[in-house]
């Protein structure tokens, strides 16, 4: 393992932030449909609105639990005043969709103005008795995903200290039992489809684990409880303010595991907590080896090619990490952000699963600058690069295989079951463009 | 503040970045935050250009409303000199910068010193002028630019074309069918014996706009984008312009006249000797298109247009396309027009004067909603749209036609689609006849009750099921969308009988799915 050419260590890099990426607003469109009875409100301006109505598309018109409040000219020059601009707007969405949650979104421009959301919506929830949530999403601070973990990081202040069933155990008349609630017990935080919490929470179960809630629910009244005996985990790699909040407010103690995405990942996460809980993980070996054999047709697509991730989303170095175990060459991992506390143990793995393929260690580039990203794939021509739907077109009219990262985040990639669905996306291209290979379609636009 | 779920046209940036980056070597920069350069993605992926697009971010971040944000504006936009050459670099505030209320011009001033490019600051404000606006408003100043520029050094040689001429003002990036349009207008022009002296701003060069008072005239199809620069040149240097969209038989031969008249006035005022006046049958060539060429007088006449005759219909769209299209149904096919109306409130003066006396009433609003209500209200057999009326007709299940932005990706064909001149005639007659035509048959269906009276129980050839199906797996089994959900079921049941197994839980189905990768 340690021979001489692999002993390279991590190495970052940091540009000039000149990238593509979604708004962090964004997430209102996964959140809505997570949290089934709440209503996202987005504070800001038609810049705003465009962009989801163009993002999310034909969620637009599927009459959304979502809507921009939209800041005119006499809301930036505080002619209006925003607490009583702020209420109307809630009553009528009160009266006409009756949320359990309204979370507020603040963008750049209440950032700009210093709109005090934070302190109105104590206020105004106490006047119009509907919780107020709020989460400052904005492209000032944040990147795309990040927008999830603002939202999340305002939900786990609204998580209760204890969960239903102890507070009911306290009106039992078994009091020896009040002394000692629930030692131990195992919260996942972020937001992913229920059938795939569902697949995660059985994984967990056949190790002997039971996970008694998840933040957030599908409900805003079953929001998980909270305290200094539960354990946390996360299971995406964006999560770090939620989890800092998880620690620092709540004294959870958190579970720094790589994440669940890919066989790798996800046996290693489930190694992880069974560590924490002092359980030994059965069978968990096998079912990876298991899972591996049945992706072996993919596999066999993507073996030593390379591959290029632009960056965007801050799922890059659990998908690039499992695409060195799956045996692809990773040239670049562009990644908006990297807390490299939060995301210790995925690092780790990435680093020991390099060394393990016998592939070099690929530098990882922070808020990298597209510009510089594309000429490094001019000569690089990497088998396929990873990249938002702006580079895309034009890349493939170069001849360089693409996969829009956006995919990945409404994909369901996570744990066993959905490995296959991340090799799914990257093999797309690849599979696309060996049908059309012979007929010498590749460079499509005229080189000056 | 405004509760709002849609908006019809886009802010103001965007206008300036769709005229910016349809020249062609012009560079645009915007000032703003992460995410926003959205526009980027919409033209990558509804144009499906091949090219990247010529639209950065200047990315106005913590760090620049803390220290603002002048070294980092000048020296992208030297960076971007020195990397693309581009004739011209176009500073484009965004809302958020227009709260920031930074210098922006004295930074242009600043860059425009170390860069050998062009350098100016797109005159914009984004709480008073939407997305249509503003592209007027920046192709005007664009233009006005370069004619000064060039002026200053006395460039400007105004040498009428010998042959009449015309310049094609307002097609540009992700408009409404503004490729095929184009192509549609140059064939116009040439069958009037008019040349083509330059069209802007799609796929035009800033070198080329001291050119454009080398024109007899400017056509300015479409009302939305292109006036503003129109009315500068005719009173700069006293060009005329035509503003008559040809769309539709009667405004075609209208606008058709219109650039006779012009001509025929220049050609007898320019001395260009002898033999140049033009003299043009356009009389016999209106008529010979509108007879034979285009189909949609015959089709107007035909008894399947018959049948159309008193049908109701409502429309909405851009003042151009709404305006044009609510004086061809009514006009020139003997349809209903119960309502008209279009989201330019800007322009709504203009609007209700062209469609007055072709419909019942008159709607001005960028409300969807409204909109709605209206639709619902009236319940019309069809409705002419934008892509936001098609989703209103498809929840009310009335048949909608496509005629205005905002549009999606279907309404960028790579088929050739105009909606002006003759053949755009044709397109429309398609579009009206086959929206109508749908409606109708579904219309009919419930009538008689469908195709076929039987319910349909089951997709499977067999039900016999020997298999039971636990509640939770079952629930699982309703939250997967519909389309795939008997596919699921199926490799499910088909994994639980090779396995022999007779109660189906969840871990079975997501055993199978791991086992068929399905």
């Amino acid at each position: 393992m340690a021979k001489s050419q692999l002993t390279e260590t991590l190495t970052f890099d940091c540009e000039t932030g000149n990238y593509h990426t979604f708004c962090p607003i964004s997430c209102v469109a996964w959140l809505y449909q997570k949290i089934e009875d709440s209503f996202f409100l987005v504070i800001g301006t038609k810049t705003c609105g465009y962009f989801l109505q163009n993002a999310l598309g034909v969620m637009i018109f599927a009459e959304p639990r979502y809507a921009m409040a939209e800041l005119e000219e006499a809301d930036i020059s505080a002619q209006l005043n925003d607490y009583k601009e702020l209420k109307r707007l809630c009553l009528q969405i009160k009266q006409d969709r009756n949320p359990s949650v309204i979370v507020w979104i603040g963008t750049c421009t209440t950032e700009i103005i210093k709109m005090d959301l934070e302190g109105m919506a104590p206020r105004l929830e106490a006047e119009i008795q509907t919780p107020i949530v709020v989460a400052r999403a904005n492209g000032l601070d944040y990147a795309f995903t990040q927008g999830e973990d603002t939202v999340l990081s305002a939900l786990v202040q609204r998580c209760p200290t204890e969960s239903i069933s102890a507070q009911s155990s306290s009106l039992s008349p078994n009091d020896g039992q009040l002394k000692e609630p629930q030692k131990n017990s195992l919260v996942l935080f972020g937001s992913l489809p229920t059938n795939v919490s569902t697949q995660l929470t059985l994984e967990l179960e056949r190790c002997g684990i039971k996970v008694s809630g998840w933040l957030p629910s599908p409900r805003y009244g079953d929001l998980p409880a909270l305290n200094e005996n539960v354990s946390v985990c996360g299971i995406n790699p964006f999560l770090s303010r939620t989890a800092t909040t998880l620690m620092r407010r709540r004294k959870c103690k958190l579970i720094s595991a790589p994440f669940p995405i890919g066989p790798d990942g996800t046996r290693a996460w489930l190694e992880k907590i069974c560590s924490v809980f002092g359980v030994t993980p059965q069978g968990v070996i096998e079912r990876e080896k298991q899972i591996w054999e049945s992706l072996e047709d993919y596999i066999n697509l993507v073996r030593g090619k390379s591959v290029f991730f632009m960056g965007d989303n801050l799922l890059e170095i659990s998908l690039a990490r499992f695409l060195i175990r799956c045996g692809m060459i990773v040239y670049e991992i562009g990644i908006p952000y990297l807390d490299k506390r939060f995301q210790a143990a995925e690092l780790e793995l990435l680093e020991k699963t390099c060394h393990e393929m016998q592939v070099a260690i690929p530098r990882i580039v922070e808020k990298p600058d597209n510009y510089n990203q594309i000429q490094r794939i001019r000569e690089l021509q990497p088998d396929l690069a990873i990249t938002g739907m702006a580079h895309a077109n034009p890349l493939e009219a170069r001849g360089i295989n693409t996969k829009w990262s956006v995919e990945f985040t409404f994909a369901q990639i996570h744990g066993f079951t959905n490995a296959r669905d991340i090799l799914e996306l990257v093999t797309r291209p690849l599979r696309r463009n060996k049908a059309l290979e012979s007929l010498g379609w590749n460079q499509l636009v005229k080189v000056s | 503040m405004k509760l709002a779920y849609w908006m019809y046209a886009g802010p103001a940036h965007i206008g300036t970045l769709r005229v910016a980056s349809s020249f062609k070597n012009v560079h645009a920069i915007m000032h703003a935050p992460l995410g926003d350069d959205y526009f980027n993605v919409m033209r990558s992926m509804l144009e499906r250009e091949r090219d990247f697009t010529p639209v950065t971010a200047s990315i106005v971040d913590r760090h620049v409303l803390a220290r603002g944000s002048q070294e980092k504006v000048v020296e992208n936009i030297t960076r971007k000199d020195k990397e693309e050459n581009p004739d011209l670099i176009i500073l484009t505030p965004t809302c958020t910068s227009s709260i920031l209320q930074e210098d922006l011009q004295n930074f242009v001033n600043r860059a425009g010193l170390d860069s050998k490019s062009d350098v100016i600051l797109a005159d914009v404000n984004h709480y008073r002028v939407n997305e249509l606006q503003a592209a007027d408003r920046t192709l005007e100043q664009i233009i006005r630019f370069y004619l000064e520029k060039a002026r200053s050094k006395n460039e400007v040689l105004i040498n009428k074309t010998k042959a009449p001429s015309a310049n094609i003002i307002g097609i540009f990036t992700l408009g409404f069918h503004n490729q095929h349009d184009c192509r549609e207008l140059k064939r116009l022009l040439t069958d009037l014996g008019v040349t083509v002296n330059e069209i802007l701003p799609e796929g035009g060069s800033v070198t080329h706009i001291k050119n454009l008072p080398n024109a007899w005239f400017n056509l300015i199809p479409y009302r939305e984008v292109g006036l503003m620069a129109a009315k500068y040149l005719e009173t700069e240097f006293n060009m005329p312009y035509v503003a008559i969209t040809p769309m539709g038989l009667l405004d075609t031969e209208n606008c058709i006249r219109e650039i006779v008249h012009i001509v025929k006035n220049i050609s007898e005022t320019l001395e260009t000797g002898k033999g140049s006046s033009y003299n043009f049958d356009f009389e016999s060539y209106i008529d010979t298109q509108t007879r034979f060429i285009s189909q949609a007088a015959w089709f107007s006449r035909s008894i399947d247009c018959q049948n159309l005759t008193g049908k109701k219909a409502v429309v909405f769209g851009d003042a151009t396309h709404a305006a044009s299209m609510t004086k061809i149904l009514a006009r020139e096919m003997g349809i209903r027009v119960s309502c008209s109306g279009t989201y330019c409130k800007h322009d709504a003066d203009w609007f209700r004067e062209q469609v007055d006396g072709f419909c019942d009433e008159v709607l001005i609003t960028d409300d969807h909603t409204q909109v709605a209500d209206m639709i619902s209200r009236i319940e019309p057999a069809a409705i002419f749209g934008t892509q936001m009326e098609r989703h209103i007709g498809k929840r009310l299940d009335i048949p909608c036609g496509v005629i205005s932005a905002p549009v999606h990706i279907q309404n960028f064909p790579l088929g050739f689609r105009p909606f002006l001149g003759y053949e755009g005639t044709n397109q429309i007659s398609d579009l009206v006849y086959n929206s109508f035509t749908l409606g109708m048959e579904d219309h009919l269906l419930e009538i008689f009750g469908g195709h076929d009276t039987k319910e349909v129980i089951t997709k499977s050839l067999s039900t016999e099921s020997d298999l039971i199906w636990t509640s939770e797996a079952l629930t699982e089994l309703q939250r997967i969308p519909g389309f795939v959900r008997g596919k699921i079921k199926r490799n499910t049941e088909k994994f639980a009988r090779e396995k022999n197994i007779a109660e189906i839980t969840l871990e079975i189905m997501f055993a199978a799915k791991e086992a068929v990768g399905a």
